[in-house]
């Protein structure tokens, strides 16, 4: 049915006065912030930030940086497209993080090759009981376990005892934290294998990013699923009158975010060949932070995976920039939190001048 | 009996001590539109409640569709054909209108549980047909109901209703909340449900309205039906009095 000039009932409609999509906001800000980062660059150091001013290298753009700015960003992402859709259902997760640290020894600990450079791995966890140089598809679906299990917990825990997503997730923060860090006694978990070492190496986190981005997506868009996420988010009891099963839906969304979370902990410890009892600390809150600022509303309801990609690039941009322009590391994380801050109070003002436009 | 859409006998339901509904009798006959009215606290809300599964009664019988039943919840009376539009409406703001029409049972293209594939071209069809049988006026299908007036919401919660061949729709004060015109869009598509031969329980305030657009009027007064009268058998002191309480005594319908 394509858009018609006039409404149902003869109502004048003019489809040209559609307000434009939260996206389009959002992805604004980030050419903005580009081309703030690209004027200061081109003023104060005499360099671009965005296009290729080397004469050794070809290419229209600095690709190398490009590429970092996406890449940092890739593995928080994941944990971001899970977040994004709790978000949008009316929760919160601050577990994803510490499920990220927990994953990553289990899975690693799966992960272990039997010799390094002709004598037996030192770190291997399993070695006594054969448990090396296992195929790949071991690791992959411990750790798939593992983040359903606790994305489980969570959801069970706030679908049928009620309590806040807050609490439910923060307790699970600090636990899977403490499975981290008892797994190994502490000690790192290294030497995996060179099939799992291949799942985050180059710009394979990437590539995984942006397809889950593009699957949860289309999820979020044309299923039920979807659906009914923004509908619990956006009236809870309006949805459980009209028949969707809220517990079951919770308990799904938690798990999926739980998922999500343990592929970002294959990723990250893949990447970095080695986990440690400390991956994955903050993640939880970059990840809020980056569907908060792609224009997920945290009173739930609103909210898209393609803003939280955006919001995503927004953060890349913002360390990339900040390392481009020589400042401290110190300063990121400021003009980090100023930002946070800044994006949910511009979600409430728009919230509050549509409320008075309508 | 076969033309008896709903039928209690001796609803009864109590809050602990508080008799909020008492012995209630009540007929709805096929294509009937029936008001009920009574003064806050009287227990129309409360017998609304009984009928669609909302709570539990504490005694009594109902019978919908020629059957007994005994709804464990709203969505098994919604099953069975009862939609009602609640004074809260029960819309989801950030959907917009065909999203909010078949909320909970949506067209889907492939079923993949809950991953099943929405069919938005069908749903989207669908609304507007509705849209156009209850003639209801909404200027854009694709805009949230956020971005609704008090009206323009209440008439996509009505055509929610309307939607699915339900066997009968019960409005809580539908214009409770409205301005003058809303209020007669509103009325309006009452009329049409009218026309179009749709049962109906109305719980209102509004005298003016009730007189409007029902055939019968049942007041409610301290959680007892206290009048079942035909419309042009009363006027609006009559009901004023037996809302009030200045007359009492179960003034009966007589039997056709």
């Amino acid at each position: 049915m394509s858009q018609s000039s006039h409404g149902i009932g003869g109502l004048s409609y003019d489809a040209k006065k559609r307000p434009w999509p939260a996206e389009f906001n959002v992805f604004l800000a980030l050419v903005i912030l580009v081309a703030a980062f690209e004027l200061i660059g081109r003023v104060f150091l005499g360099d671009s930030f965005l296009f290729n001013t080397r004469e050794n290298v070809s290419g229209l753009f600095n690709e190398q940086r490009l590429q970092i700015i996406i890449l940092q960003v890739s593995i928080v992402g994941i944990i971001a497209i899970g977040v994004t859709q709790v978000i949008i259902c009316g929760g919160i997760d601050l577990s994803s993080g510490s499920i990220v640290g927990a994953t990553a020894m289990i899975a690693m600990s799966f992960a272990q090759v039997a010799t390094v450079n002709g004598n037996p791995n030192p770190k291997a966890m399993f070695i006594d009981y054969g448990l090396t140089d296992l195929p790949v598809i071991v690791p992959l679906l411990v750790a798939i376990g593992c983040g359903l299990i606790a994305g489980l917990i969570n959801g069970l825990l706030i679908a049928y005892t009620r309590i806040p997503p807050f609490i439910a997730t923060l307790g699970m923060m600090v636990t899977a934290r403490g499975i981290a860090k008892w797994w190994s006694k502490g000690q790192p978990i290294s030497f995996p294998t060179d099939s799992f070492a291949a799942i985050g190496k180059g710009l394979m986190p990437v590539v995984i990013f942006i397809s889950l981005a593009i699957l949860f997506q289309l999820i979020l868009t044309y299923t039920k699923y979807g659906k009914h996420c923004y509908a619990i988010g956006s009236n809870e009891d309006a949805a459980r009158m009209s028949g969707i099963k809220i517990a079951n839906h919770k308990v799904l969304v938690y798990a999926i975010a739980g998922i999500l979370a343990s592929l970002a902990a294959v990723v990250l410890s893949s990447k970095n060949l080695t986990a440690q009892a400390g991956m994955g600390v903050m993640y939880e809150l970059d990840a809020i932070a980056m569907a908060v600022i792609g224009g997920v509303s945290l009173s739930g309801g609103r909210g898209s995976i393609i803003g939280t990609v955006i919001g995503s690039l927004i953060f890349g941009v913002i360390i990339s920039g900040f390392t481009f322009l020589r400042l401290d590391a110190y300063y990121q994380e400021m003009v980090k939190g100023v930002i946070i801050v800044g994006a949910v109070v511009l979600d409430q003002w728009r919230q509050r001048r549509r409320a008075i436009g309508a | 009996m076969s033309d008896i859409v709903l039928k209690t006998e001796n609803l009864t339901k109590h809050y602990g001590g508080v008799h909020a509904l008492q012995e209630a009798n009540f007929e709805l006959r096929k294509g009937e539109h029936v008001a009920i009215m009574g003064d806050n606290g009287a227990g129309k809300s409360t017998f609304v409640r009984q009928i669609t599964g909302v709570e539990q009664r504490t005694d009594g019988k109902i019978w919908f569709d020629g059957k007994e039943v005994n709804f464990s919840g709203p969505i098994e009376a919604r099953e069975a054909g009862i939609e009602t539009v609640f004074q809260n409406l029960a819309l989801a703001d950030d959907l917009d209108v065909p999203s909010n029409l078949f909320l909970g049972r949506e067209k889907v293209l492939f079923n993949l549980g809950p991953f099943s594939i929405l069919d938005r071209k069908a749903m989207r069809k669908a609304t507007e047909a509705a849209l156009v049988r209850t003639a209801v006026k909404i200027p854009n299908l694709s805009s949230t109901i956020r971005h609704m007036s008090g009206g323009q919401r209440q008439c996509v919660a009505i055509a929610r209703t309307a939607t699915f061949a339900s066997k009968l729709i019960i409005m809580d004060e539908p214009t409770a909340a409205l301005g003058v015109q809303e209020t007669a869009q509103v009325e309006n598509i009452i009329r049409t449900l009218k026309e179009n031969g749709e049962p109906l329980i109305l719980v209102s305030h509004n005298m003016r309205q009730v007189f409007d657009l029902v055939d019968r009027i049942v007041v409610f007064r301290r959680g007892k039906i206290v009048a079942n009268l035909r419309k042009q058998d009363t006027d609006g002191n009559d009901i004023v009095a037996y809302i009030t309480g200045a007359k009492t005594g179960q003034a009966e319908l007589q039997a056709a």
